[in-house]
């Protein structure tokens, strides 16, 4: 029966992969999945946007110090990064029924000012192919995922900027 | 089995016919982790001789997706697998497959997938891969949205149990109302207000179970075939308050969790937040009575669990707090959890430059009130008496401020209190009261390079005694780290105990690959995410850990 299986799926591959290779370079979309805001709305992931300009989507967890050290780090700066490049940031909390409800007094005791939505049971993670968190995602303003990062070191919010500028300019092109 | 893969096939099958026209503009994703390790026996620790000298598990995810439809599969690979797994994942295959279509108001999904109703009291399946635990459904589960505020969910299917299927078939459905979309008066309105309702019902065939023999005659427990549960919740925000009830309630299912009682489970999940700008307020309370689920009979542990029950704990990461980390106590559990975050505006007092983040954080777990009775209920318990046993208690402070633009600093104490002979089933020993201080600082060279430090230490006079450890990580962002630590069981009693447990690391990212490798000793303990733990046993040698999407 495995073997079926696997004959089956790599058939099913091989023939995606075939077919799906196109002389441009196709860039992925974000997946439909469904997720909750703060205040109890839920929303479909495939409908996030900035107003045809870039957005942020980063993986955390309260559990997780290097994701709230760099929302932190991001934090200090946001306005700064706002004013500038108008980007916006969805920090998607991966918490999970321990902890998803004290998301909400941990971001508005620490002052964050992010999009915050709730992927309690990890399905919009799953769907993004997330591994570990944090895990963050550049989307263009055409709603085209262009950029992703895995884990987080001190001083790595200068690339996430650095990043977000460049998509700005090749948008201008 | 056959009918399974039938499904599939037929559902994927006009993809295949009309591949040329379907696939244009599809899109394959994936990603992929592979962990090995090679050990080297320490009997000191206590790591065993590994005969294979290395083990490997290793996953790959891909996904097709094409406008509303999207297909999968994840292959896994344990060869073998690593100590701390269950060795019944031995083996490699596609462990997960699944299609699915979506339109705007159903989602159909046909082979392996994940669920969750409510907060999971009474159905969760999810996957912690780095935990070994995946109790994914294999079957059909159907979304529906009628309108705008309705959500209607239905379910059925058998749970993945390593290679195979648990014995149970599970069914389950979901119905979720947003007032606020439905009833055009509360559009606008400042409360937002949503209802849910869930059942769930398992089914196992009757099996022989024997409890006793009288003049060599064998009794057998007349066992239920069908096991219902329902839940019900609310949830409510206004402004700055939010308010979240679930209540649940499971008929009788003798089990060998709660040692084949004939008694109703019931939980209740309650949790209250205040939040403004800078301050955040959080108080949650439950009740645990009876509530293991499970879609086979006579399983302990973690696998093949139809529910969740969150621990009201919070979860602490630094390696010394981790070392008594609480679970869930499914057969009876009362517990509270309180926290503030609250950040010191800038330029007030103790506030400097920047401001100052406070959080405090309270915990307590106890029994739930028994009486016990001679017959096959087992016991009689007031729904709002605590029971007379602590399992768990936390007390701790976090404080972080950053005092310039090159040095931060976190410092944390805690103070628990934690029923070993409960939570780690060791009768007769004795509570472990400890305190640990944390102190994390990080020093910043340059934008991009920083010397991460952290000293910590434990205080007890019970289990081990007194732990210290400490830190030095450098990091150049965003792609490197170098990591040396020690954890040093100095207090312990027997001289030859006080181990080192030296580990070096070291890391490179770049998009989304990462790769890792460390060389130590790991002492023997529980790793626990998101609430749920597993047991690891010591090790000593090389580990190499690969992750990877695309």
């Amino acid at each position: 029966m495995k073997k079926i299986m696997f004959t089956l799926t790599i058939l099913l591959l091989s023939g995606f992969v075939t077919f799906t290779q196109t002389p441009e370079k196709k860039l992925s979309k974000l997946p439909s999945v469904k997720v909750k805001t703060l205040d109890g709305k839920t929303i479909n992931t495939a409908e996030l946007s900035n107003d045809g300009k870039p957005f942020i989507i980063s993986f955390w967890a309260l559990w997780c110090k290097p994701c709230v050290k760099e929302l932190t780090a991001i934090a200090e700066v946001y306005e700064e990064w706002q004013k500038e490049t108008g980007v916006k940031i969805y920090a998607v909390s991966i918490d999970d029924a321990r902890s998803s409800s004290r998301v909400k007094p941990t971001v508005d005791g620490n002052n964050w000012t992010y999009d915050v939505l709730l992927d309690a049971n990890s399905e919009f993670k799953r769907a993004m192919n997330v591994n570990q968190i944090p895990h963050m995602f550049i989307v263009n303003g055409k709603g085209e995922i262009v950029w992703q990062h895995t884990s987080f070191a001190d001083g790595g919010e200068l690339e996430v900027i650095e990043e977000v500028r460049k998509v700005l300019a090749s948008s201008k092109n | 089995m056959n009918r399974k893969i039938l499904i599939l096939i037929i559902a994927l099958f006009p993809g295949c016919l009309f591949a040329q026209g379907f696939l244009e503009g599809g899109k394959v994703t994936g990603n992929f982790q592979l962990d090995a390790q090679y050990y080297n026996k320490d009997s000191l620790i206590g790591a065993p001789d590994v005969p294979e000298k290395m083990l490997l598990n290793g996953f790959a995810n891909i996904l097709y997706t094409q406008g509303n439809f999207s297909a999968g599969v994840r292959y896994e690979s344990y060869q073998n697998p690593m100590l701390g797994f269950d060795k019944r994942y031995k083996g490699s295959g596609f462990a997960y497959r699944f299609a699915s279509y979506t339109n705007d108001q159903f989602e159909i999904t046909v082979g392996n997938f994940y669920e969750q109703f409510g907060s999971g009291l009474i159905l969760r399946s999810y996957e912690e891969r780095n935990l070994g635990l995946d109790n994914a459904f294999d079957g059909i589960r159907v979304r529906y949205n009628p309108f705008q505020g309705v959500t209607v969910k239905g379910l059925i299917g058998e749970q993945r149990y390593f290679w195979e299927k648990g014995p149970g078939i599970v069914r389950g459905a979901d119905a979720e109302f947003q007032l606020n979309d439905l009833i055009g008066a509360m559009e606008d309105s400042k409360t937002r207000i949503s209802l849910g309702a869930s059942m769930v019902s398992k089914y196992q065939a009757t099996e022989d179970i024997i409890f006793g023999y009288i003049d060599t005659v064998g009794y057998k427990y007349v066992l239920p075939e069908n096991v219902a549960a329902f839940a019900g919740r609310i949830g409510l925000n206004r402004g700055n308050f939010g308010l979240n009830v679930e209540y649940a309630h499971k008929s009788k299912d003798p089990n060998a969790d709660n040692s084949f009682v004939y008694r109703d489970g019931q939980a209740l999940l309650l949790t209250a937040t205040y939040s403004q700008k800078g301050l955040g307020i959080y108080l949650s309370a439950k009740r645990i009575d009876n509530m293991a689920f499970k879609s086979k009979r006579t399983e302990k542990g973690n696998m093949l669990n139809i529910n969740y029950l969150p621990a009201l704990t919070k979860q602490h990461t630094y390696s010394l707090a981790a070392i008594y980390p609480y679970a869930t106590q499914p057969n009876g559990e009362m517990a509270l959890q309180g926290e503030i975050v609250y950040t010191i505006p800038k330029g007030k007092l103790l506030g400097g430059k920047y401001g100052t983040e406070v959080k405090l954080n309270f915990s307590r777990a106890n029994s739930i009130d028994k009486t016990n009775l001679n017959d096959t209920t087992g016991y009689e318990s007031s729904f709002f008496k605590p029971g007379d046993e602590l399992y768990f208690q936390d007390i701790n402070v976090e404080i972080a401020k950053k005092f310039s633009k090159k040095l931060k600093a976190t410092c944390t104490y805690i103070n628990l209190i934690y029923n070993q002979s409960v939570i780690e089933g060791h009768p007769n020993e004795p509570d472990v009261k400890a305190n640990i201080a944390i102190a994390d600082v990080t020093w910043k060279f340059t934008d991009k390079k920083a010397l991460r430090t952290e000293i910590q230490h434990l205080w007890t006079k019970e289990d081990d005694k007194n732990w210290v450890m400490g830190l030095l990580e450098y990091s150049i962002a965003p792609a490197w780290f170098f990591s040396v630590s020690d954890m040093y069981n100095y207090g312990n009693d027997v001289k030859d105990k006080q181990i080192h447990y030296m580990n070096i690391a070291a890391g490179y990212s770049r998009g989304t690959n990462r790769i890792q490798l460390s060389y130590g000793k790991q002492r023997e303990g529980i790793i626990c995410v998101g609430g749920v733990c597993r047991q690891v046993p010591a090790s000593n040698g090389f580990s190499l850990s690969i992750t990877s999407s695309f």
